[in-house]
């Protein structure tokens, strides 16, 4: 911990000195999971936001796929650029830690933001993570009963059978279905995975509905199926029978809401990763806020934000909630 | 009897037997899959594969391969998608709805065309060029896209109804048919094969394809002019990549700049092979090469519907294409007949 701070210390007191110098702005790199992902454009857009407004250069930059170790080029080639802070959404929770620990020895300050190195955290500075990611199996059933009377048969449709995040929030689903009294008239009848890819979130979206003819609910927390299942209830026409739910990105889903095929999902704001990432960064190079579990720190729109345990921070409690009412307000 | 016995020993029927074979063994398990919503299901998962496939079954004859269909594909739906969500900043105005489809069709032709060139003109196998510009096009399709995803409220509402809706339908009141209709984006795949079909049979230029395929050496003796023909053979493949490009955006409903055609090549040169397609070249047909693609619809369909877990789906997808690879291998010679007679 001591010597955690003292690097800290150090790469604040480098980048002051260096500031002082040579007036240079602190520079901060995002390393997505790969580059053609609307997602990131989001969270980007708060990384954007946030240095103009504060005064730092941004810089996003991804691999081509969503490999464990495709990153490791990008993080070498950022570390010897001189950036003052790397902020990146791992690919893997362990390929990354030597390369991420040569950025650290640097004095640069490492942030996973949107999903973490979990089991290896002592690779990183800090974690920004939307949410509590307990909340979201949780919030999803919740949302998926209340669209269909908290009774009937659902599925779930997921994207790829390895991804952590995903299986994690299946298993909490699957927890809150069996151990909450209210769902007790909901029976989960299949979790199927649709790979993230458009062909086969349909196919296997068209095989529930052969396969499972009273289902009541298809819930995919996952971008791409989310969006592939509701275009198979939207062109057979039974949206008033299946209710397809699941965390989704407004720009994708707008027109399916809007012409009643989905009647609500769920997501986070990825712009306020980008928004508070810069925000923490900057104030512990400056000096302002401290890296410790425990501390808060304000946060302009955001309100107050808590350092918790492992030096993980969430930008919001709980899921947002998306419908007719409010879709509009949301661009990303 | 005698016209079945050409059909049967038709190398075709191997692959519709196991068309019928595969179905009806899915069918004895899950009922639905005989249905005409499976049916439906299946040929709505074939269009983008098929209309591909007969550019690469012609470029294979030809005793060549295009690995670059899938970028090619890529970069000329998000052409497309770039129009379509731009157009009133570039041009003050909205482009009509159909615009896409010869602009995909246009941009694919150049792709294709650029392949072409660069295998005549530095001599170099298909094979490497390909290789090459499957990594060019879909780097070009980051750099022009600046690495955004067009979203579906871009796409016209028109180009995304090609999926969905029908030039006719079955009256409702009618049994099992009622209310069944294919899509035209279905229609148009199988119009496009009817095309490939008419200019490789009845076109001199198509007869030159096989002409070449079976024996390069030789075709420009008998007058062929070979380069002519390769570019044609590359510029139709590459036009047919960009039709299966707008046709992604109305069956999928967004351009995405990585994910959109990628591994697209595999499943096109999968169905076209096993449509029984020699790599060799000189050695094809338009019918075995729909079979290949109805094939593999069939397969992409069944696995959900028997509820194998996606952990498995892959290697069962590939060990079904090797199966009726062997097949086909067995029957290749003298078609069906072969399997039925017993050996001394």
């Amino acid at each position: 911990m001591l010597k955690k701070s003292l690097l800290i210390g150090l790469a604040a007191g480098f980048a002051m000195v260096t500031g002082a110098l040579a007036a240079d702005p602190i520079k901060i790199v995002y390393i997505g999971k790969n580059t053609g992902n609307p997602y990131f454009d989001s969270i980007t857009g708060g990384f954007e936001d946030a240095c103009e407004k504060l005064g730092c250069e941004f810089e996003f930059v991804a691999p081509a796929t969503a490999e464990a170790t495709s990153q490791i080029p990008f993080i070498e080639a950022q570390i010897q650029r001189g950036v003052n802070v790397i902020g990146i959404a791992p690919n893997s929770p362990d390929a990354l830690n030597q390369v991420l620990d040569a950025a650290k020895a640097k004095g640069i300050l490492v942030l996973t933001v949107n999903g973490d190195l979990v089991g290896n955290e002592s690779h990183r500075d800090a974690t920004i993570l939307p949410v509590d990611f307990t909340k979201t199996g949780p919030n999803q059933i919740e949302l998926t009963g209340s669209l269909i009377g908290y009774e009937g048969e659902i599925a779930i449709l997921s994207a790829t059978t390895e991804a952590p995040d995903q299986n994690t929030w299946i298993a909490a689903m699957n927890e809150t279905l069996k151990n909450d009294p209210k769902y007790a008239k909901m029976t989960l009848v299949a979790t199927v995975y649709g790979d993230d890819q458009p062909e086969k979130s349909t196919t296997e979206m068209e095989a529930l509905l052969a396969n499972y003819p009273n289902l009541k609910a298809v819930i995919a927390p996952t971008t791409v199926g989310i969006a592939a299942a509701a275009q198979v209830v939207q062109s057979r026409g039974i949206a008033d029978k299946v209710a397809v739910t699941g965390l989704g990105l407004p720009s994708e889903m707008r027109d399916f809401i809007k012409d009643g095929t989905v009647k609500a999902f769920q997501l986070w704001s990825p712009y306020n990763e980008g928004w508070l990432a810069v925000h923490f960064a900057l104030g512990l190079l400056d000096g302002s806020i401290k890296n410790e579990v425990g501390n808060t720190f304000e946060v302009e729109n955001l309100g107050t934000i808590k350092i918790e345990e492992k030096n993980a921070m969430n930008t919001q409690a709980e899921l947002t909630t998306f419908d007719i009412n409010n879709i509009d307000d949301f661009n990303f | 009897m005698n016209f079945l016995r050409t059909l049967l020993v038709r190398r075709e029927a191997g692959i519709a037997v196991m068309i019928v074979l595969f179905c009806l063994a899915v069918g004895a398990v899950k009922p639905q899959f005989l249905s005409l919503d499976q049916l439906r299901i299946i040929l709505l998962l074939t269009p983008l594969i098929m209309i591909a496939a007969m550019g690469q079954m012609m470029v294979i004859v030809a005793r060549h391969v295009d690995l670059s269909i899938g970028s090619t594909l890529g970069f000329s739906a998000m052409v497309s998608g770039m129009l379509y969500r731009f157009d009133v900043d570039w041009f003050g105005f909205d482009v009509p709805w159909w615009t896409g489809i010869p602009v995909s069709v246009v941009v694919g032709a150049l792709l294709g065309f650029g392949n072409g060139v660069l295998i005549q003109l530095f001599r170099l196998p298909a094979i490497i060029v390909t290789l090459g510009t499957l990594s060019l096009y879909r780097g070009l399709t980051f750099i022009i896209s600046n690495a955004k995803q067009i979203d579906r409220q871009w796409i016209p509402s028109e180009i995304k109804g090609l999926s969905q809706t029908s030039p006719f339908t079955f009256p409702e009141f009618l049994p099992i048919v009622g209310k069944f209709n294919i899509p035209w984006i279905v229609i148009l795949a199988f119009g496009i094969a009817i095309l490939a079909y008419l200019f490789l049979m009845h076109t001199r230029m198509g007869r030159q394809i096989y002409a070449i395929g079976s024996n390069p050496v030789a075709a420009p003796l008998r007058g062929i002019n070979v380069t002519q023909v390769n570019l044609a053979v590359f510029t139709i493949s590459g036009a047919l990549a960009g039709l299966a490009g707008i046709m992604y955006a109305s069956r999928w409903g967004f351009v995405n700049p990585s994910n959109t055609g990628n591994g697209f090549e595999f499943q096109v040169i999968a169905a076209v092979v096993i449509g029984g397609v020699s790599i060799n070249g000189g050695v094809g047909t338009v019918l075995g090469t729909v079979l290949g693609v109805l094939l593999l619809g069939c397969v992409a369909a069944a696995l959900p519907l028997l509820g194998i877990p996606g952990t498995s789906q892959a290697a069962i997808y590939g060990a079904v294409i090797l199966l009726a690879l062997l097949i086909d291998r067995t029957v290749r010679r003298q078609g069906i007949v072969s399997l039925k007679r017993v050996r001394p």
